[in-house]
């Protein structure tokens, strides 16, 4: 509800009855220097880090999964997401825990830095990035706030579940031979 | 606001499919056990109200069809309780298949389909003859041993008994009625004989003040009617619980025997009691019915009356809630157990109020913990009442005579097993009736009664369900299954095998005695996947057989699916579970133990056999890990199917219960893990999954082993 489909990328007005909020908010976080926002409607809690549980064959991205009160989560590192390599984690390190849709999950970042409220227009749309590590469908807009520019996400996309799953699959090269 | 509105009518709807269903079952279950010789006027009622409650739902939501036919449906049931129609073989058949339209017509109205053309007319056509027959007045009331007054009409200023229970709430009282007052305006109908169950008054010392604790038998004659009566206590309906039945003519004995589901139908009701309904029942005027013999000690007399077996009262609750509230619970026992730990290296002596409170707090934990359970918990009533159904279908299709008795109906499992039940069930008892028990006339030259029994029991043991489908058929042909057995090349022909292990060959993939596929087996689907179904639940199935005298198969399974016994591994510093179904033993090899097989894969030799080692580390990659098996440890584990493997782990920590988590509901499968867990620590550990471990290994490992190579598994 809070995304924007990616073919009527931001700046636009989405379509649909009802009013349209003229400004959302988006919580912001940093990863190296980058800074990264996430519709704040997303985000169901914020947590310090605490040690995973790995899973087997998985790409370094998925840290591995979490306890939150009893319901387990799979955490991912959203610098090796976007090709960083794996975070080193301290104690400072933050997961941010999203609901997807029905699902919940964790993406580990550097420190949480603010609350925005961006006005629809004020979203640009993404510059055209073909770098085959980023796919540009996981981001909403570009926005600045403070001289920083801050890069919207958007969670549906960037955790859609056919993603890891194709990942997961090039990663385990198993020989399938006939036995004899 | 239109939307809003939508939503709500789905809702509505949503939960009149739910209570249909319930109501299909009730219909079903006792127009089963409805037939000329067994007429229970409770369960004709009861039928009647699940069609007429159907029906009212059905016209409140528009579905003309099924409002339509339910109404042919409902007038039938009508006529046949205020028995102006007598029960017939060929009614009982034509109620039944009345039924099934009925579930088709509800299954349309849900799925929102199109009814398909002629789907009710042949139904209705057979329930409208029942109806003409009666218009023409033509039908006496043929097979109902019963004078066909009573109910029925009865004149103006007739003389009409009555059996009242009434069961008011201990804290009747505190909502300002007086029973007093009740029982008084019961006697203003008629001539009443009160009787009071005192059987729930607890000892002096216990006793509160403002609590109620008796329960009250009216015994009622007058030139009243059940409204009249219904009307007494019309302000403390919610506060009560009242059962009116109406002693009219005796029903007929013998249902308590006949298929032993009668009884067992009315938990709540001691059987000292229930004759009260039966044989305390006089017509005319002087009828005072029989106390309750032996019942005034239980202190409930239930819901047996005219309720149709309504026992407490229930609430209907969104599974989703349920399954909240006991990981919540979960995650609260394991929280306790941290602080538990961590309070251990407190010194003696100080703090003593937390220790206390804390163990206080586990306590109190725990039992909530099993109360959160028992929600789940559901007897195993509700996939055995769909049995006689079944049998009575596979006895049409084989020709045979089969009773089904069923015990133990009460027992209670997780839901989610009873679900995951009726496959398994289903199957084996065709297979009884179809395998196991003989044609009438070959029993009958046996000198067995010419109907076979199967006898469906449920029981707690060891913290465990058994349940057991018992023929007294002709037994396993050991002869047979064993000529089969080679002819199908899974057994080695001259193998000598024991009797037990030639039963348990029927559990073998494609494993089929009969020579002809019919409607029934042979279709090459057969206890295997029913053993492959248990096994899947955690559970196990035996077999035992005596030529000539019949088949037993027991079944156990976990109580629940909810929780898991198992081994805590590591492997480096990862921990997993292994379910403790799937562990032989484990042990660390010598060198010598050790082989390698076409220096692709290692096998170890244990318990005479060559089993492939499966090292943990290395199919999940894991760092660290010791994955020496003569260092470390191997786990010898059986899959389901049967195959052995040795995982090489680090070492085994010790058994657990542990309280089984989804990881798909937030990210995906993964291969060689069936789910997740969380530890005393509140870390989460992995449970593997042996036959996943088993085909991943197949696929990284073996790459050419020559099949001969491996041991036959």
């Amino acid at each position: 509800m809070a995304t924007v489909p990616s073919a009527a990328l931001p700046a636009v007005p989405r379509g649909q009855a009802g009013p349209v909020p003229a400004e959302e908010q988006y919580v912001t976080f940093t990863v190296g220097t980058e800074e990264y926002g996430v519709n704040i409607l997303s985000v169901r809690e914020i947590r310090g880090w605490t040690p995973e549980t790995k899973l087997p064959n998985m790409p370094d991205y998925v840290r591995g999964v979490g306890n939150l009160r009893g319901i387990i989560i799979p955490i991912f590192d959203l610098r090796a997401r976007f090709g960083g390599g794996q975070t080193e984690v301290t104690k400072r390190h933050v997961v941010v825990v999203l609901q997807v849709g029905e699902r919940t999950r964790g993406i580990l970042v550097d420190a949480i830095s603010d609350i925005l409220t961006v006005a629809h227009d004020a979203v640009k749309p993404p510059p055209d990035i073909d770098s085959g590590l980023i796919d540009q469908q996981y981001l909403s807009g570009l926005v600045t706030a403070e001289n920083r520019m801050v890069t919207l996400l958007d969670v549906t996309r960037l955790f859609a579940g056919d993603a890891v799953e194709e990942l997961s699959s090039h990663h385990i090269q198993i020989p399938r031979q006939a036995q004899a | 606001m239109a939307g809003a509105h939508l939503d709500d009518l789905d809702r509505f709807k949503a939960t009149y499919f739910d209570e249909c269903a319930e109501l299909l079952a009730v219909a079903e279950a006792g127009l089963l056990r409805l037939s000329p010789q067994n007429i229970d006027l409770d369960e004709i009622n009861a039928v009647f109200r699940a069609v007429h409650s159907i029906k009212g739902g059905g016209g409140t939501f528009g579905f003309s069809q099924l409002v339509a036919f339910t109404h042919e449906f409902e007038a039938v049931m009508d006529r046949l309780r205020s028995q102006q129609i007598g029960v017939t073989t060929e009614l009982v058949d034509v109620l039944i298949q009345a039924n099934d339209v009925m579930a088709r017509l509800l299954t349309c109205a849900r799925d929102g389909l199109p009814v398909p053309a002629g789907l009710a007319d042949a139904s209705a056509s057979d329930l409208k003859r029942f109806l003409r027959k009666d218009a023409s007045g033509s039908a006496a009331p043929a097979a109902a041993p019963r004078p066909p007054a009573a109910r029925k009409a009865p004149p103006a200023g007739a003389l009409r008994s009555f059996v009242i229970y009434f069961m008011p709430k201990s804290d009747l009282l505190l909502s300002g009625n007086e029973p007093a007052f009740l029982l008084r305006a019961l006697k203003r109908l008629g001539q009443a004989e009160v009787v009071c169950d005192m059987g729930r008054v607890p000892p002096l010392f216990e006793l509160d003040g403002e609590s109620l604790y008796l329960f009250w038998q009216i015994a009622l004659t007058g030139t009243t009617d059940e409204a009249a009566i219904r009307d007494v206590f019309e302000f403390v309906v919610d506060d009560c619980q009242v059962d009116i039945a109406e002693t009219t003519g005796p029903a007929d004995g013998g249902e308590e025997e006949a298929f032993g589901l009668f009884a067992e139908n009315l938990p709540y009701v001691p059987p000292g009691q229930l004759t009260v309904y039966e044989a305390g029942a006089v017509e005319g005027a002087q009828a005072a019915p029989a106390r309750p013999e032996g019942g005034a000690g239980s202190g409930t007399f239930g819901g047996g009356g005219g309720g149709g077996g309504l026992g407490g009262h229930t609430i209907r609750v969104d599974l989703d809630k349920v399954d909240r509230l006991v990981n919540l619970v979960g995650e609260m026992v394991i929280t306790q157990a941290m602080i538990s730990e961590q309070l251990r290296d407190v010194p003696p002596g100080t703090l003593q109020q937390l220790v206390e409170g804390l163990e206080e707090l586990s306590r109190h934990t725990r039992e909530l913990q099993e109360s959160v359970m028992a929600i789940r918990a559901q007897q195993v009533r509700s996939v055995f009442s769909r049995m006689p159904r079944l049998v009575r279908e596979v006895a049409a299709q084989t020709g045979k005579e089969v009773m089904l008795a069923t015990s133990g109906e009460t027992t209670e499992v997780d839901k989610t097993v009873v679900e995951n039940l009726v496959d398994p069930l289903t199957h084996m008892i065709r297979n009884s009736i179809d395998h196991g028990l003989e044609t009438p006339d070959e029993r009958e030259t046996v000198g067995k009664p010419r109907s076979g029994t199967v006898h469906l029991s449920a029981q707690h043991r060891s913290g465990r369900i058994v349940i057991e489908v018992a023929d007294d058929g002709r037994g396993i042909n050991r002869q047979r299954v064993l000529q089969k057995a080679v002819e199908q090349g899974l057994v080695p022909a001259g193998a000598g095998l024991s009797d037990e292990e030639i039963d348990n060959l029927i559990f073998l993939p494609g494993f089929s005695t009969a020579d002809a596929v019919s409607a029934i087996s042979g279709r090459g689907v057969g206890m295997d996947v029913v053993r492959r179904n248990i096994a899947s639940l955690g559970g196990r199935i035996g077999v035992h057989s005596t030529p000539g005298v019949g088949t037993r198969f027991v079944l156990s399974l976990p109580l629940t699916l909810a929780v898991l016994d198992g081994m805590v591994i590591s492997v480096g510093e990862q921990r997993f579970v292994l379910p403790l179904t799937n562990i032989i033993e484990s042990l660390r090899p010598r060198k010598s133990d050790l082989q390698s097989v076409a220096n692709q894969c290692d096998v170890i030799m244990a318990r005479g056999e060559y089993v492939r080692l499966v090292y943990v580390d290395r199919l999940f990659r894991i760092d660290g890990a010791i994955g020496d098996p003569t260092r470390g440890l191997v786990v010898l584990v059986e899959t389901e199917e049967g195959g052995r493997l040795g995982l090489v782990v680090d070492e085994v920590l010790g058994q657990q219960q542990v309280v089984i988590k989804s990881l798909e509901s937030n990210f995906q499968r993964l291969d060689g893990v069936s789910a997740a867990t969380i530890l005393g620590d509140g870390r989460v550990a992995l449970i593997l999954d042996v036959a996943g471990l088993q085909s991943m290994s197949r696929h990284t490992h073996t790459r050419a082993v020559p099949a001969a190579a491996l041991p036959a598994a």
